[in-house]
């Protein structure tokens, strides 16, 4: 899903030097924000001071097409009274009247609100943390590097491309950088300084004597990195059929083999239908992770708060209180994450203050979790919230959003290679595609960006207009094999959508190559 | 004050431009207020309202450009900004395809704008979201919806004399209504610029309807059927292909509309000839913007006229280049269509299957613009002119140009997701597996 960006003022990329408030500054009007709340009777309050900032630069050919830099400042105040949630948000926020002005606003929405009230907000407990900060751990800041030299790059890129046999090149830089404070009433006064970065492509290549077309995007992953992630080593990178990417991304190389790979996918063969062995690669993987795991498992979802929109899920609180429910194979190790080095949803604490962790999704197949946050945790007899609370903007309510759900590498060592050995009739898909499932999270479609057949063992050369559906449990449950540690990379969403106003959230997907035997694959070409 | 008026919005652009060093400068300022209420389990969520204000000026040296905002009026601060996009634009790379803007020009007055819907306060929102919570809570049924209203204004004027101030306003309504078991899901949306034609009571106890009819589903083989898609469904995918008609592409040789050896389809006959597509800001029903953000007039255009492709829609640069008219895209379509309902195409059917909302729908081939999505909340077959039962939602992986190569019958257009879509009775739609979603 990809719903439009908050995007907040236009300014000059000299003004993402600028610092924003002074954490001193932060906490004087934090305090006036939580003290006018409590005096006008709020049993619970939370501050958010968020200063966002975002670049992207857009490229097609030889051309600059666009360059955006936008920066959005403001507080968002959120308050429990009569048993209620109330929120209230002000833009370019500089004085404690104004932080005062918000708190009653958002004191008098609950007290208006409880009237319709059911039951009141059971909030798990949480300790202050007193005055705390968090940075990623970026190597190079990418809103010091000049745009000339993210220009450069970009046509850089889309000349390797057009000299490789593209007819046509887009690609895009997207940087983001959140400066968040948050502060409660339960003590805390948090401050972080949240990065990431996303280069992508996309080539066209064109078959005039026929008229067909056919594209390859990047096999680049959005990152909770600096512009560090654009310096690539060797050690970044994953060598077989055709490059992947770890902790670093060349993206001047996977342009080039791109090109050459979108002028082969012209000529290679149509897939015919039927069931195959898939071998699907992390920067595919990621996606059907997302969306057939991560978003199930959201007890918002689960509990109907989402009935009208993204929908509801499958994974309902009888399966799993019956302990039992079998998600997937026992090779199926579904982990929430929210510590994970490089990672989108890193961050030191959420957005209602909660210290991130690590928890169990699904264990040795079985579903043993959710992702709650701190007026859920009660649903499912936990005493504290899993520390995964998100707001996309200081002007937007947090609420529960997905923490990096990945797959457990395989404690067995096995490589790629190892793997494809034993595949008698397969598919090796690298690279994310289409992509659909329905409302509960059953029935999917994805398709991909490189189809590679594989017979007896062997890859024996690229296939197109594959797409493969299965449904959710029997899919992860057909889970034979996962590749060790080595192979282990994370992908990701940059805008992941929920929620009505939507709010986008960005979160990342680790695995190894993993294998699935007997899946459904269609035919997607058609005639018009 | 979110809303001004034109006169006082031409004040400030003037001054704004008067401020102006650079070549050309044009100003664009909007402001609007924007309400919502979304409810689930029967009790509301969350609501609030947001009002705005903000001018944004563009800067032009030679082909160099750059845009800065504000949301501050006073001169000091309008005269920054000015000084900040042209310091910007200075830094800019060159663009190509920059094109001079564009001249004085007459635009009519939009009928977007309603005074009712401009009036909506908290206290309407509650009464909405009660009139959809109230009849499930009655029915054992669980209601989960969402309601979103805006009033604004958009004008825009450049140093080449062009001006223009646009109003409108908007509410848009879905209500998914569940049975308590989880076994039955109805989905009801409508979208309309006057808020005195939405009736939340009315719009909930037809999604109310679907949830009840909706249980105890029976499982059909996947393959080809005859399908009614009511209008939000038929609208989904449409627009999916109205939004896909850019000339560029086309003559890029990257589009469904792109000819084998080069060029674009225009002219071609593409659809069964029942298909005619146009686009009209001052139709009454979905009455839209009057001008483009780049000083394009909006007018009625023919897209696609008896099954043949008339018009694609140019950027400035691509139809300079290509010396065509630049017939800027559309906001909302409208589908000729005949004065059957639903219920007469449901009629005339022997066997089919109704269609009340289709769900992901994502691009699967660009090249044929195949899609692939699911049907939701109310799916049901039809045998001898009746609904005979529910049944389980199906995978669809189609394309709407072959879809509309397909066309059994066309009903009466009503207003869905901005457009005048009617009621399609379309043969051969193909269903490729079956979901257990509910």
């Amino acid at each position: 899903m990809l719903p439009g960006l908050a995007m907040g003022k236009v300014v000059s990329p000299e003004a993402f030097l600028q610092p924003g408030a002074d954490v001193a500054v932060k906490k004087r009007l934090a305090d006036a924000a939580l003290n006018a709340a409590k005096a006008k009777g709020a049993s619970y309050a939370d501050v958010r001071i968020g200063r966002y900032l975002n670049q992207f630069v857009v490229t097609r050919e030889e051309k600059v097409q666009n360059i955006v830099n936008t920066e959005s400042y403001g507080v968002g105040v959120r308050v429990i009274a009569n048993g209620c949630w109330g929120f209230a948000a002000v833009v370019d926020v500089n004085n404690e009247a104004q932080m005062a002005k918000a708190a009653e606003d958002a004191v008098a929405i609950a007290k208006a609100n409880s009237k319709l009230m059911k039951e009141p907000v059971q909030l798990a407990p949480q300790k202050g943390f007193g005055e705390v900060s968090w940075k990623a751990p970026i190597k190079k800041n990418g809103f010091e590097v000049p745009i000339k030299e993210k220009v450069d790059l970009l046509l850089s890129v889309n000349d390797a491309a057009m000299k490789n046999g593209a007819n046509y090149v887009n690609s895009v830089l997207f940087l983001v950088n959140e400066q968040k404070y948050f502060a409660s009433t339960d003590g805390s006064y948090i401050d972080q300084d949240v990065h990431r970065i996303w280069p992508i492509f996309n080539i066209t290549t064109i078959d005039p004597k026929s008229g067909k077309f056919e594209t390859r995007n990047a096999l680049s992953a959005p990152m909770g990195m600096g512009y560090d992630y654009l310096q690539a080593n060797p050690a970044d990178k994953v060598t077989g059929i055709t490059t992947r990417y770890n902790m670093g991304y060349d993206m001047l190389e996977d342009a080039t083999a791109a090109a050459k790979q979108a002028k082969e996918k012209l000529t290679a063969k149509s897939v015919e239908a039927g069931k195959y062995d898939l071998i699907l690669d992390p920067s595919h993987l990621w996606l059907t992770i997302h969306e057939s795991v991560g978003h199930p498992l959201e007890l918002d979802r689960v509990l109907g708060y989402e009935a009208n929109f993204a929908g509801t899920s499958f994974a309902t609180l009888d399966k799993w209180k019956s302990k039992n429910f079998q998600y997937g194979s026992k090779q199926v190790n579904l982990i929430a994450d929210k510590l994970q080095v490089g990672s989108l949803g890193a961050v030191g604490w959420d957005d209602e203050g909660v210290n991130t962790k690590k928890w169990d999704l699904v264990k040795d197949g079985v579903l043993v979790n959710y992702q709650a946050i701190r007026d859920q945790a009660h649903i499912i007899g936990e005493k504290e919230s899993h520390g995964c609370c998100y707001a996309d903007s200081w002007s937007s309510v947090q609420f529960q959003r997905m923490p990096n759900v990945s797959l457990a590498a395989g404690k067995t060592p096995l490589s790629v290679d190892e793997m494809i050995k034993d595949v008698k009739k397969g598919i090796y898909i690298i690279g994310d595609g289409s992509f659909s499932i329905d409302q509960q999270r059953y029935n999917f479609q994805f398709g991909g960006q490189l189809f590679y057949e594989i017979k007896d063992g062997k890859i024996v050369g690229m296939l197109k207009d594959v797409a493969y559906q299965s449904n959710t449990q029997e899919f992860w449950n057909s889970c034979v094999q996962v590749c060790d540690e080595r192979d282990y990379r994370l992908g990701g969403s940059f805008f992941d959508g929920k929620g009505q106003p939507s709010q986008s959230s960005a979160v990342s997907h680790g695995s190894s190559t993993a294998r699935f035997n007997g899946v459904n694959v269609i035919n997607t070409a058609r005639k018009i | 004050m979110a809303i001004l008026s034109k006169d006082e919005a031409k004040q400030i652009i003037d001054k704004v431009l008067a401020f102006s060093k650079a070549d050309e400068v044009s100003v664009g300022l909007s402001g609007n207020r924007t309400g919502n209420i979304r409810y689930a389990r029967n009790s509301v969520s969350t609501s609030g309202e947001t009002t705005d204000l903000s001018l944004s000026v563009t800067s032009v040296f030679g082909k160099k450009s750059g845009t800065s905002t504000i949301n501050e009026f006073d001169d000091a601060s309008l005269e920054k900004t000015v000084r900040r996009a042209e310091e910007i634009a200075r830094l800019a790379p060159e663009n190509p395809e920059y094109m001079p803007m564009l001249g004085a020009a007459n635009f009519p007055e939009s009928k977007a704008f309603a005074d009712s819907t401009a009036a909506i306060n908290p206290d309407f929102r509650a009464q909405a979201a009660f009139n959809s919570i109230d009849p499930c809570v009655k029915k054992n049924l669980t209601a989960a919806g969402y309601m979103e209203d805006s009033a604004g204004f958009s004008a825009m004027g450049n140093n080449k004399g062009l001006f223009g101030y646009n109003k409108s306003t908007s509410v848009d309504f879905s209500i998914t209504v569940r049975t308590a078991d989880g076994k039955g899901s109805g989905y009801v949306s409508r979208d309309y610029n006057d808020v005195s034609k939405l009736n939340t009571l009315a719009a909930t106890e037809i999604a109310m309807q679907k949830a009840l009819a909706s249980t105890n589903t029976k499982a059909l083989e996947p393959g080809k059927y005859t399908v009614i898609l009511e209008p939000t469904a038929g609208a989904d995918l449409l627009l999916n292909m109205m939004r896909s008609m850019d000339a560029r592409s086309a003559d890029e040789g990257r589009s469904f509309l792109g000819k084998k050896g080069g060029g674009t389809r225009l002219g071609e006959k593409l659809f069964d000839e029942r298909i005619t597509i146009y686009s009209d800001p001052m139709n009454a029903e979905i009455p839209g913007a009057t001008y483009l953000g780049d000083g394009r007039p909006q007018e009625k255009v023919v897209w696609v006229e008896n099954g043949v492709i008339k018009n694609m829609s140019y950027s400035r640069f691509w139809a300079e280049k290509q010396g065509v008219k630049a017939v800027p895209p559309a906001g909302g379509f409208i589908f000729q269509g005949g004065n059957e309902s639903i219920a007469d195409l449901i009629k005339g059917t022997e066997k089919g299957i109704l269609v009340t909302r289709f769900w992901y729908i994502r691009a699967v081939d660009p090249q044929t613009l195949l899609y692939t999505g699911l049907t939701r909340d109310g799916t049901f077959y039809i045998e001898n002119g009746q609904i005979k039962y529910p049944v389980k939602n199906f995978r669809f992986n189609e394309s709407p140009v072959i879809m509309l190569n397909n066309v059994e019958a066309i009903g009466k257009p009503v207003r869905a997701n901005g457009s005048l879509v009617p009621p399609l009775k379309i043969r051969d739609f193909t269903f490729t597996s079956l979901s257990d979603a509910v």
